[in-house]
């Protein structure tokens, strides 16, 4: 475990270009250098500006409906048996998943740069109908690239997308998942540079976006901490959330890393096992690379080629992660592990019996990882999970998994 | 002198611009790529851009990225890639050849591992799309070290002091990308790309190649009038995916388009 000093100079990365130690930075054609230069120094500039920190703080309260409560998990805790589980509620933010605190961020920053056009990668779609969300409210024309596999397994989302005005963009190539629909995304970037704003949905990509997004989402940690302390009268043991891109667990992780009494740990999504190959696992089993802007943990071969992935949940469908967590892992600050497709279904039915929350399946793995883990702790310990999305727009893929046509 | 460096000056003392081709390794079969280098180089191509497939060409259009793919299908690795040069020197020891391909591939493989395959299989630079200069110290000091020069791109949205920057890392010839877009664009200006070119020639006398939205001998001719080299990629990949069937035509029908380009720039 590193020392006080090294957590807090942790806490304050990335330097100056970007770099989480190694791990970070910008890698992308020269094209979009001077739009992410552009992007920094306005980002830099309003993120300090009380006026832009009132706006935002304002939309997080009113239209989002935050803060998001901390809920004691109290029948689940008994059932599991040991630690007493909490779960930071954001699939009770609107849109259902914490992807808005973010694209109300960006959006603003949009608004502020004067661009008219946002685009948007989506896995699971819940980062393109919060994209779609503020677009509509803010008057911009929206585009979502979404990978063809996606836009069949998520049908409601992408209904949701359209009834919001926005277009998506069914993405053919490669995969057809998560990381073909962001390489079309930096396609039409570079295409529209002038007039088009990237919101890019989690914690990874070029510098500055892994930092704005993290800093958009702390919002998650600075409030499930005071909650915590409120109704605890101390912090948690241990914080454990899923990680795809990994924006969902840094904004609940970023905001405790100087407290090394409390343990982090972000579940990677194990498909049907890591010994299968077929998983989306890259802090777990893959290597550090370079893709989509950063240098990271990624799942690809020996030759460098990026490997296909596998996730029951669209959303952790994803060959890469935000560079903090690879920082992360590699300092030993944080911990990561994977549950299975199985394990995550568990998970999901599991609460939705004893808790009445039906949980996004990418939040699920989160929850399964909980479970386990709280059957080797104390009953007097604490966990918070972070439930980072509902589970509605899963109710397809589980009814198929039970055979049921709906 | 390295080879690029030779190749431009003596084009510069014969007063003509280069003819750059961009091809990718393995397309539409590994068989395919060195007799079609060779063809090129007949059809008068001066320096030749071979592309190391990679399966997320973020850069790249539709056409480039199919054009991966069809590689992939093969699995083509860079070491494949190199051993395609290797044969291609063992006839032609004067034409500089560049690998423009992603980063991922050449960290796999390792800095210093593939600079010194690199070098031993006779490739004279690589230009790594998503390298900007900013994170490539220690790799282009690597390349430096095994005489391979690193080859930089300049964009219509570079910043006068980020061109300052990108000339002095830059060695052999500096790729000017004469359009907001992905390879396979249109909508070339070339009164916009001579304005450019003037002002990135404040900070450097290396040669200025122009790729991206040259599709015929005309707008090479008008782009060859402007800049040093002509580098032209979509519009050849564009032909081998339409004999992706008829492989063994591949060369010459490709090269026909080269050989038209030729002409009409030595006009």
């Amino acid at each position: 475990m590193p020392t006080p000093t090294d957590l807090k100079a942790l806490s304050q990365l990335p330097d100056s270009r970007g770099h989480f130690g190694p791990y970070g930075g910008r890698f992308v054609s020269e094209t979009l250098m001077a739009a992410l230069e552009q992007l920094e120094e306005t980002y830099e500039k309003l993120w300090r500006d009380p006026e832009f920190q009132r706006e935002f703080d304002y939309d997080l309260a009113h239209y989002v409906g935050r803060p998001s409560p901390l809920y004691h998990a109290t029948h689940l805790s008994d059932k599991v048996g040991g630690a007493q589980i909490y779960l930071k509620r954001e699939d009770l933010n609107h849109t259902g998943a914490h992807k808005v605190n973010n694209t109300i961020g960006q959006a603003l920053l949009a608004k502020y740069t004067g661009k008219p056009r946002v685009i948007a990668e989506t896995g699971a779609g819940q980062h393109g109908v919060a994209t779609a969300t503020v677009a509509a409210r803010l008057g911009l024309e929206c585009q979502v690239y979404m990978g063809a596999e996606d836009v069949q397994r998520q049908a409601l989302n992408v209904y949701r997308m359209k009834l919001l005005g926005a277009t998506v963009i069914p993405v053919e190539s490669g995969t057809r998942t998560l990381k073909d629909a962001m390489n079309e995304a930096m396609r039409d970037w570079v295409t529209n540079v002038d007039n088009t704003f990237y919101i890019i949905g989690t914690a990874a990509g070029p510098h500055p976006y892994p930092k704005l997004v993290r800093d958009f989402q702390c919002i998650i940690g600075r409030e499930a901490r005071s909650q915590c302390l409120e109704m605890t009268g101390r912090l948690p043991d241990a914080l454990v959330a899923c990680v795809g891109g990994g924006s969902n667990a840094i904004g609940l992780f970023h905001p405790f890393i100087e407290d090394a009494s409390v343990r982090m740990i972000g579940v990677e999504a194990g498909g049907y096992g890591l010994e299968t190959g077929h998983h989306a696992a890259p802090l777990s089993a893959g290597h550090p690379g370079v893709l989509h802007g950063n240098r990271t943990y990624l799942m690809s071969d020996d030759a460098g080629q990026i490997l296909g992935t596998h996730s029951v949940s669209a959303g952790l469908d994803y060959p890469g992660v935000g560079p903090e967590h690879s920082y992360l892992k590699d300092s030993g600050r944080a911990e990561y592990v994977n549950a299975t497709d199985e394990e995550a279904m568990d998970a999901f039915r599991m609460l939705t019996r004893v808790e009445g929350i039906m949980p996004a399946l990418e939040s699920s793995h989160a929850v399964a990882h909980a479970m386990k883990l709280a059957k080797e702790m104390d009953k007097d310990q604490i966990i918070v999970v972070n439930l980072s999305g509902r589970g509605d727009k899963d109710i397809h893929t589980v009814a198929q998994i039970d055979g049921i046509n709906i | 002198m390295s080879r690029i460096a030779n190749c431009f000056a003596a084009l510069k003392n014969e007063g003509r611009k280069a003819l750059i081709p961009y091809v990718t390794a393995g397309d539409p079969t590994p068989t395919v790529t060195v007799p079609l280098l060779h063809a090129l180089v007949e059809a008068g191509a001066d320096v030749i851009e071979l592309g190391v497939p990679f399966s997320d060409p973020m850069a790249d259009g539709p056409v480039i990225q199919l054009a991966c793919e069809r590689a992939l299908s093969h699995d083509v690795r860079l070491t494949d890639v190199l051993a395609m040069v290797k044969t291609f020197r063992e006839t032609n020891d004067h034409t500089p050849v560049v690998l423009m391909g992603y980063l991922n591939p050449v960290e796999s493989m390792g800095y210093e591992g593939f600079a010194k395959a690199a070098q031993a299989a006779g490739v004279d630079g690589v230009l790594t799309v998503d390298l900007p200069p900013e994170e490539g110290g220690e790799f282009s000091s690597i390349m430096q070290a095994h005489e391979i020069d690193t080859i930089f791109l300049l964009a219509p949205t570079s910043r006068e002091e980020r061109i300052k920057r990108i000339c002095e890392h830059g060695s052999g010839y500096l790729y000017y990308v004469s359009v907001k877009g992905v390879t396979g664009s249109s909508a070339l200006n070339v009164e916009e790309v001579e304005a450019r070119l003037n002002l990135v020639r404040k900070y450097t006398n290396l040669p200025l190649g122009v790729g991206f939205g040259i599709k015929d001998p005309a707008s090479a001719k008008q782009v060859a009038q402007v800049s040093d080299g002509v580098i032209v990629g979509s519009v050849l990949v564009n032909k081998i995916a339409d004999l992706v069937t008829a492989p063994e035509r591949v060369p010459a029908e490709v090269a026909a388009i080269i050989k038209a380009m030729r002409t009409e720039m030595d006009n």
